[in-house]
């Protein structure tokens, strides 16, 4: 599974993107970011407040209850700040 | 039509363009709408010297698409365009341009501020503002949810 991570969540895990096995166990996004936080440094931080946390699944907008699979590109991000104000 | 890119655009250029496309596409247009969204400065103490737009690149793209689908299903419009920049800007630099073209002006201007409001809460881009030598990332406004929401 390939998982990327945009603007303060990418400066807070430290990288831009990883290639991660699903964890035994994990079958959805809510499930994943429990895994994450059990990672330690900046990966604790970044998944903390989880109101500023967005995920896309193969590029498209989910919630938490998405069911994942380990072909899957997942991606982690704050609200969208794009256009004009 | 759908164009990520760093380059800056010329609004007048891509007006004559689409005008083309209609004339070529036979399609009977009434007006076209158009609205491009520039850098501000700001004003006191946090004005901005400095922009980055990051962005998610392949679902940007797709969207965007998703987004212009999505009016062309509310609206009989004739052709859409929607140019998104992406990189590093500088207050009073453009940044994103949207033109719709219908048989009537109400759709055209409708549609056009669907897909100003609906770019800003889906579409994946972060803004990083750079005040006083110091870079910060752009909060989202709940004012722009709600604005997106006004056409649910």
């Amino acid at each position: 599974m390939k998982v990327l991570y945009f603007a303060w969540m990418r400066e807070r895990v430290g990288i831009a993107e990883e290639d991660v096995e699903l964890p035994a166990g994990v079958g959805d996004v809510a499930g994943l970011i429990e895994w994450m936080k059990t990672r330690g440094g900046g990966f604790e931080g970044a998944f903390t407040e989880m109101t500023v946390v967005r995920t896309a699944v193969n590029q498209v907008h989910v919630d938490l209850s998405h069911p994942l699979a380990n072909g899957d590109e997942v991606a982690f991000f704050p609200p969208v700040t794009g256009g004009a104000h | 039509m759908i164009r990520v890119q760093a380059q800056d655009f010329d609004a007048g250029a891509e007006i004559t363009a689409m005008r083309a496309r209609i004339a070529e596409a036979g399609a009977d247009t009434g007006g076209l709408c158009s609205f491009i969204g520039v850098v501000r400065a700001g004003k006191g103490d946090d004005k901005i010297t400095a922009m980055t737009l990051e962005h998610y690149p392949g679902m940007t793209e797709k969207e965007l698409a998703r987004i212009e689908a999505k009016a062309r299903d509310r609206w009989p419009l004739d052709d859409v365009l929607i140019i998104h920049r992406t990189g590093s800007l500088v207050p009073g630099d453009q940044i994103v341009l949207v033109l719709t073209a219908s048989a009537h002006r109400k759709a055209a201007i409708e549609a056009c501020e669907f897909l100003i409001d609906w770019l800003k809460t889906q579409a994946p881009f972060w803004k990083s503002e750079e005040s006083a030598g110091e870079a910060r990332w752009v909060a989202a406004r709940a004012t722009d949810d709600a604005a997106a929401a006004k056409w649910d």
